[in-house]
């Protein structure tokens, strides 16, 4: 399959309320699945809004569980159709609890989930306050799909260079990054400092390594933190192609052409250069740092 | 042969903070929006408006926020407050097109403070602001409202209010708005020039104005308190151009009022001590 029809869909949760979020979600299944798609993005905690604090442990889930809603929701609303879907959630294994993303293929009325990502870097300073409930996850990988190899980074992974840049280098060609990430800012130009700074991430991110990113941010304000949304879908050249607006809940899609990713690499070949060049800076006897 | 030097242009260290304020009141009418109607399920919202310009701006947010028609502007004077206070506040009324009234505090206050003729300023001062405070949360009760908060970030870093008075409106738009952001923000709102020009005062007595009692300008303080939250010490302030004098003033101020940022302090017993370790957002 060369082209991929994307839809990203930036969710406005009410906190804690995943039943009723959940009932939402079908309203959007419902919308989206009106016209061709085969990928579904939502954003970080998409059902449950992301400043949980304790209450994270009531509304963790398992992995299975989560999926069996999503692809329940799917499946009553778009009956007979396959597509993939996205979705950041707050994760409960057996007792440890992660900020996770999941990838879940529905396909022949049945769900599978091909990968579960546990966000790597746990935001805790200033506003954030992540490792105090949740644990670390410990793995990058990618993993294959219908649409070829990806990899999911879940808001901070994506803000240490090395982490796209290994997905990238594993074999990832599209980057899925599920965020929320509150607004702050107002002294620059006509948007939030905090969202200029994310675009300038993905697209060089999506520029360097000639991969695209489907980026879906949260929306709506938790306690006086406003959710800057912002979805955007970066095309391999490090282009923005499409963008939801910060304020309020979007369905933002696109047909992407995965032709396109072969031809940014043939014109800016760096990733290529950089599976040369990276065992020997591995190999730098001043690593591991202290 | 001589080459041209090229460096980075410097803005002045020593400005107050800025602030782009159509991006602000965009930003501010969500919020507002968001944690009242979409948050709380309420659609009204009560100002106090005491003819100042963050009352004057509050008010003017709400009102872009949530209509005109589901803002209540309640004026509160007491028997010493200036005649022009009052006026001022109408004009806000009047420009905006929200339900606007009048309930006079003297009875209420004079009730309790005929009972203490020796309380000082400072004592009476706060006694008008839990009154006003009172009627602020009666008013939202009887409308079916949610008291908006009015108070800076200059004055909250300050100390510069009365505790659980100014600062006990559940929501409050302009909280992380320095004084003189406040001011660009109501010049770009179109606050009546009047309430940006005057010099700001809790109008407790006659002449009174909050930078006599502060010892410093707004502006001043607002870069000081600025450089302070990011980090730099008082010799690194003076160091790039400030006066030690006036850093020293915020310094002080800043640090004898944490308390005032809080909560009351609660002996912790158990592990489930509420905020401690019972920790729950407050949209929860």
């Amino acid at each position: 399959m060369d082209v991929v029809n994307v839809a990203i869909v930036q969710t406005k949760p009410r906190k804690g309320k995943y039943r009723e979020n959940l009932r939402d979600l079908r309203d959007v299944f419902s919308q989206a699945g009106a016209d061709p798609v085969d990928l579904i993005v939502l954003p970080e905690a998409a059902l449950t809004g992301y400043f949980l604090e304790g209450a994270v442990y009531e509304l963790a889930m398992d992995s299975d569980a989560f999926a069996g809603d999503l692809a329940t929701a799917w499946l009553e609303t778009n009956p007979g159709k396959d597509v993939d879907v996205v979705c950041g959630f707050y994760e409960n294994c057996e007792g440890t609890y992660y900020n996770s993303a999941i990838y879940l293929e529905i396909a022949g009325g049945k769900p599978h989930v091909k990968h579960v990502h546990r966000k790597m870097f746990l935001p805790t300073y200033g506003v954030f306050d992540e490792e105090r409930f949740l644990s670390r996850g410990r793995r990058l990988q990618t993993f294959e799909t219908r649409f070829g190899r990806m990899a999911m980074l879940i808001c901070e992974d994506c803000w240490h260079a090395i982490v796209p840049t290994l997905a990238a280098v594993k074999g990832a060609r599209i980057l899925i990054v599920p965020s929320a990430a509150p607004g702050r800012g107002i002294d620059d130009g006509g948007e939030l400092t905090s969202i200029t700074r994310w675009r300038g991430i993905l697209e060089a991110i999506a520029a360097e390594h000639g991969v695209y990113l489907l980026y879906a941010g949260l929306a709506g304000f938790e306690g006086g933190k406003g959710m800057t949304g912002s979805s955007r879908i970066v095309d391999p050249h490090g282009h923005t192609i499409v963008e939801a607006p910060p304020l309020g809940a979007h369905i933002i899609r696109a047909p992407i052409d995965l032709r396109e990713i072969d031809r940014a690499r043939a014109i800016l070949p760096l990733l290529g250069d950089l599976h040369a060049v990276l065992p020997d800076l591995l190999a730098d006897d001043e690593l591991p740092l202290r | 042969m001589k080459l041209p030097v090229i460096e980075p242009h410097r803005g002045d260290f020593t400005q107050a903070p800025a602030i782009n304020p159509e991006l602000t009141a965009q930003w501010l009418e969500a919020f507002l929006r968001d944690e009242l109607v979409a948050g709380r399920s309420i659609e009204r919202a009560v100002v106090g408006l005491s003819g100042g310009v963050d009352s004057a701006v509050t008010a003017y947010l709400c009102a872009r926020a949530l209509g005109p028609k589901n803002v209540y502007g309640v004026r509160m004077p007491y028997k010493q407050s200036s005649p022009s206070s009052l006026t001022d506040a109408y004009l806000v009324t009047e420009a905006l097109g929200i339900n606007e009234c009048t309930i006079e505090i003297t009875a209420a206050a004079d009730g309790y403070l005929q009972f203490e003729p020796d309380a000082d300023a400072r004592r009476r001062g706060n006694v008008l602001a839990r009154v006003r405070m009172l009627v602020l949360f009666d008013q939202s009760a009887k409308l079916g409202a949610l008291p908006v908060g009015t108070g800076n970030k200059t004055e909250r870093l300050l100390g510069y209010f009365t505790w659980h008075a100014d600062d006990s409106p559940p929501v409050n738009p302009i909280g992380d708005l320095y004084k003189s952001q406040v001011w660009k923000l109501a010049e770009y709102l179109g606050v009546p020039k009047p309430l940006i020009d005057k010099a700001p005062s809790a109008d407790l007595e006659a002449n009174q104005t909050d930078e006599g009692d502060l010892g410093i300008t707004y502006a001043k303080a607002d870069a000081v308190l600025a450089r302070i939250l990011e980090g730099y010490t008082n010799d690194q302030l003076v160091a790039r151009g400030f006066d030690r004098a006036e850093v020293e003033i915020v310094r002080k101020r800043l640090d004898s009022t944490h308390w005032k940022r809080h909560l009351p302090t609660t002996a912790m017993l158990s592990n489930t001590a509420i905020n401690e370790f019972y920790l729950r957002p407050v949209d929860f």
